[in-house]
């Protein structure tokens, strides 16, 4: 645990140590104000609901450019080998780094308390769905830092690792948006599977069990198999 | 407990089609400073990464200080202080927090950490780039950057993966001042594919070719094994500044006569008033005194005679390029002529020249 812990602690401040986490949030905090001030008085209600829809879409792309550098650069450079051969277990090394960024992604989460805080001063502001957005987001974050964090584990180069966390990312979002398509049996099987599906209930103010344990297993597959692909190494 | 440290038994690696490693076998024991020599590719970091547990071997095993890398992996990792090739470090961190990154996942913590560092810091010398990021730092820096890594906590086993290469020769005397200090102490494995380093270095040397150990010995017992000697006679020219080559033949000749030499040849340098020539014997007789009487009898006054042996240059070539069998020994002879001055020069600048070192891509 304590070797865990250590991993994440320096995972985390790395990200500050370089520009990545400034530039990241920067982006993702500029990105939302543009989309979402731009309808928001439109429409001329005190809700986040809006928010929550667009934080989902640009994280989507964010977490992936958080997550690309996390084994896959340590591979490119040889720090892996150095980290690795340390008294810790494969196991320990992947639930560090996941950690580290969940960490940074919580920050990133705080930051975004500013838009509730606001809307709250324009109007009456029901903050239930707020908090249930929240778990919702934190949720979603788990699954797909997970999935970044697998991509990474795939290669040496975070640009790969990036393509790979975001088509997984763009393919569990965007796969709701195709069901008209699909015949009505395997609709409602894709409609399931799709990240939408269970977000979108939570920002309504509904936390229901199986959306969480649908989240938690996303992120639970996801790490099983990236300690797989950095067991594999041992094997090749 | 005996003292061995590290034995490796039947270690195989098979990298798809490609055999790494086939049926090593080595011990080492307690305060060895073993040089792992081999050409690039010839399975020296496939060996260091099987011992530090980073991957597994496809057959046989290794215990390191008793524990066996299949079962007590943690363990292992524990009593090894361990350099990667080519130091991987993280570019962005400090030097003191990467120090005390490493203390902390060795598990050490509060006023320990400081003092694990602070006794690295003062063993690598690094205290003028302590609060410097790594990135910055050159390459020697670098280098002790990943030594005093290796030694925060003070393991038993140091294994160096090419600590020298790619380091000017200041840098790499430095280095290696400080590998022989530590390796007082402790069991000490380097890999290299430059001679002169382990010839100074090392009291052991393996040399791995192909995947399989070729040769274990002391340097010097390498050099005596394999290595002919042979006599370099120098004779003073009749006139100087003027070659002879009447004379050149006629001295040829007289040696030649001698019955226990077996060839002669004209040894390069000559200066304008020397002859040098390289005098084989047959059998490793001793033919000093013969080449003196016969010295005295064809009339050419002799300067100078000196015994060589082979350097373990060639001894490396032969045994890595190759089987040493008999039928090499006459090629290798030839070669000895031109190394025979190489590895004068070499051994008296040994300690800083870094000129086996060719890089790998």
């Amino acid at each position: 645990m304590q070797n865990t812990l250590t991993i994440a602690g320096r995972q985390f401040r790395s990200f500050f140590n370089g520009a990545t986490a400034y530039i990241v949030m920067a982006i993702v905090l500029m990105v939302l104000g543009f989309f979402f001030w731009q309808t928001f008085f439109l429409f001329g209600r005190a809700t986040a609901r809006e928010m929550f829809t667009w934080l989902f879409r640009i994280l989507v792309f964010a977490v992936p450019a958080l997550t690309m550098g996390l084994i896959a650069e340590e591979k490119r450079t040889g720090t892996i080998e150095l980290l690795i051969t340390m008294p810790v277990t494969d196991a320990q090394v992947i639930l560090g780094k996941f950690l580290g960024v969940a960490g940074l992604y919580g920050i990133m989460l705080l930051l975004t308390l500013a838009y509730p805080m606001s809307i709250s001063t324009l109007g009456n502001l029901d903050w239930g769905p707020v908090w249930t957005g929240y778990v919702a987001l934190a949720l979603q974050g788990a699954a797909m830092v997970a999935i970044g964090l697998m991509a990474s584990s795939f290669t040496d180069n975070q640009l790969v690792a990036l393509f790979i966390a975001l088509t997984i990312n763009l393919f569990f979002w965007m796969i709701s948006l195709f069901l008209p398509l699909l015949p009505s049996e395997l609709a409602s099987i894709f409609e399931w599977i799709s990240f939408n599906y269970h977000f979108d209930s939570m920002t309504r103010g509904v936390v229901d069990l199986r959306d969480v344990l649908y989240f938690l297993s996303v992120a639970a597959i996801a790490l099983m198999v990236a300690f797989r692909s950095l067991e594999s190494r041992r094997w090749r | 407990m005996n003292d061995v440290m590290i034995e490796a038994r039947d270690l195989n690696k098979a990298y798809g089609p490609v055999h790494a490693l086939r049926d090593v076998n080595f011990e080492i024991r307690k305060g060895e400073v073993l040089g792992f020599l081999g050409p690039n590719g010839a399975g020296k970091t496939t060996t260091m990464k099987i011992l530090t547990c980073f991957i597994a071997p496809s057959g046989g095993t290794a215990k390191i200080n008793g524990a066996d890398i299949f079962e007590q992996p943690i363990e292992v990792r524990k009593s090894i202080g361990y350099l990667p090739e080519s130091t991987p470090l993280y570019p962005e961190m400090l030097v003191l927090e990467y120090l005390e990154f490493i203390a902390r996942m060795r598990g050490f913590r509060g006023d320990e950490v400081k003092k694990r560092i602070r006794t690295a810091v003062e063993q690598t010398s690094l205290g003028d780039v302590i609060s410097k990021e790594i990135r910055a730092l050159s390459k020697g820096y670098r280098q002790r950057v990943g030594l005093a890594q290796a030694l925060i906590h003070e393991p038993s086993i140091l294994i160096l993966d090419e600590p020298m290469s790619g380091l000017d020769p200041n840098q790499a005397s430095e280095i290696r001042n400080l590998i022989r200090s530590i390796g007082r102490e402790r069991t000490v494995i380097l890999s290299t594919h430059n001679l002169a380093e382990v010839q100074v270095t090392c009291g052991r040397v393996l040399i791995i070719a192909n995947g399989r150990i070729v040769a274990d010995d002391t340097p010097d017992d390498l050099r005596d094994r394999a290595g002919q000697a042979s006599y370099i006679a120098t004779v003073a020219s009749p006139e100087s500044g003027y070659r002879d080559a009447k004379f050149e033949t006629q001295v040829s000749e007289a040696l030649t006569q001698i019955s226990r030499v077996k060839t002669v040849k004209k040894a390069e340098g000559d200066t304008s008033d020397e002859l040098q020539f390289h005098v084989l014997p047959k059998d490793n007789h001793d033919v000093r005194a013969d080449i003196f009487k016969a010295a005295v009898d064809g009339g050419f006054v002799l300067l100078g005679l000196e015994k060589t042996s082979e350097d373990l240059g060639a001894v490396f070539r032969g045994l890595t390029t190759g089987d040493v069998s008999e039928s090499t020994a006459g090629s290798r002879k030839s070669k000895g002529d031109a190394d025979a001055h190489a590895a004068n020069e070499e051994r008296a600048s040994q300690a800083d020249s870094d000129e086996n070192t060719s890089e790998e891509s």
